[in-house]
């Protein structure tokens, strides 16, 4: 059982700030895929087209018949850990943090053996491997008991990999739409400290949520000056910022003037522009602090930001933009640690998909779906049907999608 | 005329002529008009610093600003509406500039809008106003004090709820006596010359579409007309000379003697 993490104290003031490091973040080209599936939450290795050897660490051949016909292929991380250590000293300033660290080797039942930190919970025999990202944004093995132990998210070792919402505060940008209300309660039952709704143009009718963790704030992600205002008051607080922004209509390029597209620009690209430039820094430099330090940045992208949708022209232009964008917060957000997830869901089920046939993604299953990729540490969430199709067919073949996506 | 001039010159420099600011501050908490979302909005009033004695100009400080044309207090020209699309002169940049300084009727609605937002004036109203005040003198400004301005709350301000705004404003019939009383335009202090329910009259939007289209002019979001007295005062109210534009942004300001 794993001792359940203490709702941490207000900061002591006069001691200096923690500083965040990092761990050694160096990989090999071969060894990134196993980044790019961790960082969806899978653990995949290399599997041998030839001889069917499952190999790692990731090589250009195959370590027992030399072919280099290599899949990565999605491997079960069910194997037996057959030794343990604990390590007392290392000169990485990361570890050096953090020591004693436990380490074990486990043996994957599908064959190779594999060096990964321990859970707290992990005894010699059975046990369960799982990519994580660790604070560099790159794959680490992780093992963790054959079963659910109590309080199991709390283990130290397995905090440094997830941006678990229990005890943090968490500013979600716009608390008036469907999805960020619905966030709001999720993150409630998550155990979250505070959950700041971001509410702008207030003229008009937002929804109430009663629970005494929510409070209401004022903040208008197209007024610099508004996001400015806000990050002055709630800045240095922020552990999770969930970017729900958003400005979306159903248009095509050629059917509608410019002044919609800069409507859906100022709110989905600049107002990430401008969140990030107001609330990065202070995030950065919290990244380490205490014991429930600043962790995620989540963008709400789209699906279309993969893959444009011409029904909804210049909507997945400007999360096409606020994608890209992202990817460059991802880059500098690093640096100290903090994990910046991008959401790309299918068509939401609210008022600005309403001729879109379903399946079309609730409101509700989108909120679970963030905090559950919250606590299990991801980067790139394809929540629902649609979104995990359209990334297949993406990574089969972006043109063939391009094709399809223009009658839908 | 050189010695009226001469004499205005002495008023304002001794002060027995005053100088009234009628104007809001441009800034983003300023709401701004709202239509339903499947209409493309008016920009709000944004700014965004240019430099300020730093690494993007160290010498000196300015913004960019970017706004729609009906932001802030601003003025409705002819052609904003339908109704005055054909009318000669429509335009800000083709206005007389001689309407730009008109004298200033001020009607005290300011009781009933407390009592009644959704409050309209009717030309019975203006017919009492006449009978205490005298003729509306033709080429003037009527401008409605209702204090909204006084809203600082931009909620109050706006006053949504689920069926709309509730702002007082004019109905038909005001406008129509305006209309023959050949007034220069309609001012009042809240987002439109037309009451916040107007969509919901028959006609809809009266004030915009009976006063454009005798080619009257439109003054919003209006302050301090509780300090203008009912007639005598003079308007200055110029939009900004834009290429073929539908209204502007004015600073207005009003002469009053004391």
């Amino acid at each position: 059982m794993t001792e359940p993490l203490a709702r941490p104290k207000p900061r002591n003031p006069v001691r200096a700030l923690r500083l965040p490091t990092l761990p050694p973040g160096a990989r090999s080209r071969a060894a990134l895929r196993l980044t790019a599936a961790a960082a969806e939450g899978r653990l995949e290795l290399q599997h041998c087209f030839d001889c069917a050897t499952v190999q790692y660490p990731p090589r250009a051949a195959c370590q027992k018949c030399l072919s280099h016909r290599l899949e990565w292929r999605e491997t079960d991380g069910a194997g037996e850990l057959i030794s343990d250590t604990v390590l007392h000293h290392s000169n990485e300033l990361y570890y050096r943090e953090r020591v004693p660290l436990r380490l074990g080797l486990v043996r994957l039942d599908a064959g190779p053996s594999l060096l990964a930190h321990l859970h707290g919970d992990c005894t010699l025999g059975r046990a369960r491997l799982r990519a994580q990202l660790d604070r560099s944004g790159q794959a680490v093995v992780v093992a963790l008991p054959p079963q659910d132990t109590t309080n199991m998210a709390d283990d130290p070792m397995l905090r440094e990999m997830t941006c678990d919402p229990k005890f943090r505060k968490v500013l979600i940008t716009d608390g008036k739409g469907a999805v960020g209300q619905a966030l709001a309660r999720a993150l409630v039952e998550a155990g979250a400290d505070i959950v700041w709704i971001g509410i702008a143009e207030p003229w008009k009718q937002a929804p109430r949520l009663d629970a005494k963790q929510v409070e209401t704030v004022p903040l208008d992600v197209t007024d610099e000056r508004s996001v400015r205002d806000l990050a002055g008051v709630i800045g240095g607080k922020v552990d999770i910022l969930i970017n729900t922004a958003e400005f979306h209509r159903a248009h095509g390029v050629a059917d509608r003037g410019t002044e919609t597209a800069r409507a859906e620009m100022e709110v989905n690209y600049l107002g990430l522009l401008r969140l990030a430039q107001a609330f990065g820094p202070a995030m950065r430099a919290r990244a380490a602090e205490g014991t429930v330090p600043a962790t995620a940045w989540v963008n709400l992208l789209s699906i279309y930001a993969l893959s444009a949708l011409p029904s909804h022209g210049t909507f997945s232009a400007s999360k096409a933009a606020a994608f890209a964008l992202s990817q460059n917060l991802r880059a500098e957000m690093h640096q100290a640690g903090i994990r910046v997830m991008n959401v790309f869901p299918g068509p939401i089920d609210d008022e600005w998909n309403q001729l879109v046939p379903p399946p079309k993604l609730g409101a509700p299953a989108l909120a679970t779906a963030i905090v559950r990729a919250l606590r299990d540490g991801v980067e790139d969430l394809y929540p629902g049907d649609i979104a995990q199709d359209i990334v297949a067919r993406f990574r089969e073949s972006q043109k063939v999608l391009e094709r399809e996506l223009w009658d839908q | 005329m050189s010695t009226l001039l001469a004499e205005l010159g002495t008023a304002l420099a001794g002060g027995s002529v005053r100088v009234v600011d009628l104007s809001q501050t441009l800034s983003p908490r300023l709401p701004q008009i709202v239509l339903p979302p499947e209409f493309d909005q008016c920009a709000p009033f944004r700014i965004a610093e240019i430099s300020r004695y730093d690494a993007r100009g160290p010498g000196w400080y300015w913004n960019n600003i970017t706004f729609g044309e009906h932001t802030g207090t601003h003025f409705d020209a002819p052609i904003h509406w339908i109704t005055g699309r054909d009318l000669p002169n429509n335009t800000t940049d083709t206005l007389p500039p001689a309407a730009f300084l008109a004298p200033a009727c001020v009607i005290d609605c300011s009781a009933e809008a407390a009592r009644d937002a959704d409050f309209l004036l009717t030309a019975d109203h203006l017919r009492g106003w006449e009978a205490k005040h005298g003729k509306i003198p033709s080429g003037a400004w009527m401008l409605m004090r209702t204090d909204w301005s006084k809203r600082t709350d931009p909620v109050a301000y706006q006053n949504f709820d689920e069926t709309g705004q509730h702002t007082p404003g004019p109905d038909e019939s005001a406008v129509r006596f305006l209309v023959e009383r050949n007034l220069l335009g309609f001012g009042t202090e809240t987002i439109g010359t037309d009451a916040g329910q107007a969509a919901h009259f028959r006609p809809p939007y009266p004030c915009h579409t009976f006063m454009h289209g005798a080619g009257r002019y439109g003054l919003q979001c209006l302050a301090n007309l509780d300090l203008l007295p009912p007639t005598g005062a003079i308007v200055i109210a110029a939009p900004l000379k834009i290429q073929r534009g539908s209204g502007s942004p004015v600073r207005a300001l009003a002469l009053v003697a004391s």
